[in-house]
């Protein structure tokens, strides 16, 4: 196979040299991104937590009850030196159980974007690309899919399945991959026209290679914008579903669980909810600013 | 393609759809748990038992035959019986639906007022001080989780500045004294309807809350769709010509680019009552707001699944209709959608 295609590729030189214009397109979106200060400051946010998640055994000042070990001696104190965001109802400092909270969103959400673009991204290409019956019954499949708001057919899923964090991850992505089929197959039913992939097929190139090496790649732009726009909403879907109690389990310091466990004290003791609260919120900003950003730069749509 | 003709087109797909949902639902029901019929039982069952359930479900029967018989119940309102509160699936749905319509009808209101006039000052104003204002706003409602934005307004509004009520749809005091008469199970609309104002005034204080932790997600969207769909009409060459013409400003913002607009607006608003559906779940739960959504939460953490299935029926349905409905008010408002 590369055998066959290396003489072909030479004469068009070099790989820089044959994507000259995608090099210079992509250096001239890098500096239009980084001009956005909102969307730099949700990359240094979303590095901040991935930092934070990695480094929690050594930066939580109470590793083990990050974990979810229980102090019963120092339950429910207000935020202190100590405890610089109070402890909850199990007396676990709630800074720690926050730090070591910020690997669970991080981990689901890759997890589930992985694997919606591995179903959903190829079913799309090959439903746009090859067209006929195959395009109309993935279609279709997807139009049921899309029928349910995605949260509720979740929540009956999980409800079968067990509540668990890695039943949500199923569940997620069992809601999600239609999104990337329909977006896919509209690219590749325009890409389907083009000259390059014309003259790829006129040289008898097999419809598998045109799919794989040029209508996926060229589809790769929107799949990315649309992947950063939606990870906001998959952190926050972990985070409901957990907190009605299909997701994750106690002790586990997941923050959608620690808002729920605080509930019945936020009159009171307002910390319990309110510091894992509020980093689900920074997350989920820091993952939309970074999604509006990347729109902004590499959707055609949006002029310049 | 005439509007009749997309009609029927759209209503084929929407039928479609309805059998879809009714087949994934048997699918979740019937084939995504390991033993129905154990699952029907809860943990406390002896062997016979199973056995037992699993004939009275018909379980021991072709999938064929088990998805007959499910779609026939479903025409015919036999929807099961609730495993937790024993009454039938489909009246109870019916009792908790008015008071969720309520609360998403509010809030959708608060949405697309709040959200189409910022959205549409900001893209006559762009770059203004309202602009930025606005959009800050507006990212920050999208990444606020209903339920902690829930919770911080009962912070603030009810312990720190004490101006509204946090729990429930009435006071009890004023549910004695003055009694609402049930016409549509919306209480506030049935306190205005017949006269009853001081119930009235009460339901309007507890509805304001929730109202606002559901409407912030939604307002935030239509705001963002607004400015740029508005930007977008503003820059086309009939806004121009109506420029050049000498129209007033005000008029051409309003009458053209606004109306214009409309259609993918119209589209985010579609979704929009989709997420409500869902995201009143979480709101109900915090507020005690007597709803589907506080049916549905119990329902699932009870695993009554009859009922876990009807409300995830009802809510597909719900949202395929409105879906529906946006379509083709779009299709009315722009006549390309149709002819393309």
């Amino acid at each position: 196979m590369e055998m066959r295609r290396t003489p072909i590729l030479g004469m068009w030189g070099s790989y820089r040299t044959r994507h000259q214009a995608a090099f210079e397109e992509s250096r001239y979106s890098l500096r239009v991104f980084l001009k956005d200060r909102l969307a730099l400051l949700g990359v240094c946010l979303i590095l901040a937590t991935i930092i934070v998640a990695v480094a929690a055994p050594w930066i939580a000042p109470y590793p083990d009850q990050g974990r979810g070990a229980s102090n019963v001696k120092e339950r429910l104190e207000a935020p202190s030196r100590a405890h610089p965001f109070g402890t909850d109802a199990s007396g676990r400092d709630v800074l720690s159980r926050v730090i070591f909270g910020a690997r669970i969103p991080l981990m689901i959400s890759s997890v589930v974007v992985a694997a919606v673009l591995i179903i959903g991204v190829p079913l799309g290409g090959i439903a746009g690309y090859i067209g006929g019956w195959i395009d109309e019954l993935v279609m279709r499949i997807t139009d049921i899919f899309l029928a349910f708001p995605a949260l509720i057919l979740a929540m009956a899923l999980v409800a079968f399945l067990g509540p668990s964090l890695r039943n949500v991850a199923i569940a997620l992505v069992i809601t999600w991959w239609p999104w990337y089929t329909r977006l896919v197959r509209g690219m590749a039913v325009s890409l389907r026209q083009r000259p390059y992939v014309l003259a790829a097929r006129t040289m008898g190139v097999s419809q598998w290679t045109i799919i794989r090496r040029h209508v996926l790649p060229n589809a790769l732009g929107p799949v990315v914008v649309q992947v950063s726009l939606d990870v906001g909403t998959v952190i926050l879907e972990v985070a409901g579903l957990s907190f009605i109690g299909l997701g994750a389990r106690p002790p586990q310091p997941e923050w959608g669980l620690m808002v729920s466990e605080g509930r019945e004290y936020i009159l009171s003791e307002w910390w319990i909810s309110t510091f894992p609260g509020l980093a689900i919120f920074l997350l989920v900003l820091a993952c939309n600013l970074v999604g509006d950003g990347l729109r902004d730069v590499l959707d055609p749509r949006t002029k310049r | 393609m005439s509007l009749r003709l997309y009609l029927v087109r759209r209503l084929a797909l929407m039928v479609f759809v309805l059998i879809g949902i009714v087949v994934v639902t048997f699918f979740i029901v019937r084939v995504v748990p390991s033993d129905p019929a154990q699952l029907y039982l809860g943990a406390r069952s002896r062997a016979g038992q199973v056995e037992e359930v699993r004939r009275q479900l018909g379980l021991d029967r072709s999938l064929v035959v088990q998805f007959g018989g499910y779609v026939g119940d479903l025409l015919t309102g036999d929807w099961g019986e609730s495993l937790r509160t024993r009454h039938s699936v489909l009246e109870d749905i019916l009792h908790f639906l008015p008071a969720s319509l309520e609360l998403i009808i509010s809030a959708m209101i608060v949405a697309i007022i709040v959200g189409v006039s910022l959205g549409a000052l900001s893209a006559y104003r762009k770059g203004g001080l309202i602009d930025h204002g606005s959009r800050i706003v507006a990212i920050a409602g999208v990444s606020l989780p209903a339920f902690f934005l829930a919770l911080l307004l009962q912070v603030i509004f009810f312990r720190v500045l004490g101006w509204f009520p946090v729990a429930t749809q009435i006071d009890p005091v004023v549910a004695q004294t003055h009694p609402v008469t049930h016409v549509t199970g919306m209480l506030v609309v049935d306190a205005f309807i017949t006269g009853n104002f001081v119930a009235f005034a009460d339901a309007l204080w507890h509805l304001v809350l929730p109202t606002l932790a559901l409407a912030a997600y939604p307002a935030g969207l239509i705001m963002r769709m607004t400015r740029s769909a508005m930007l977008e009409a503003l820059e086309t060459d009939y806004i121009k010509m109506a420029r050049a013409m000498g129209v007033r400003q005000r008029f051409i913002v309003l009458k053209y680019a606004l109306k214009n607009s409309l259609a993918p607006v119209l589209t985010v608003i579609g979704l929009m009552f989709a997420y409500s559906l869902v995201g009143t779940f979480f709101v109900e739960l915090i507020f005690a707001w007597p709803g589907l959504g506080t049916y549905a939460t119990m329902s699932i953490l009870s695993l009554d699944y009859p009922a876990i299935m009807g409300v995830t029926i009802v809510v597909a349905f719900m949202y395929v209709f409105a879906n529906l409905i946006v379509d083709l008010l779009i299709a009315w408002l722009d006549p390309r959608v149709v002819l393309s």
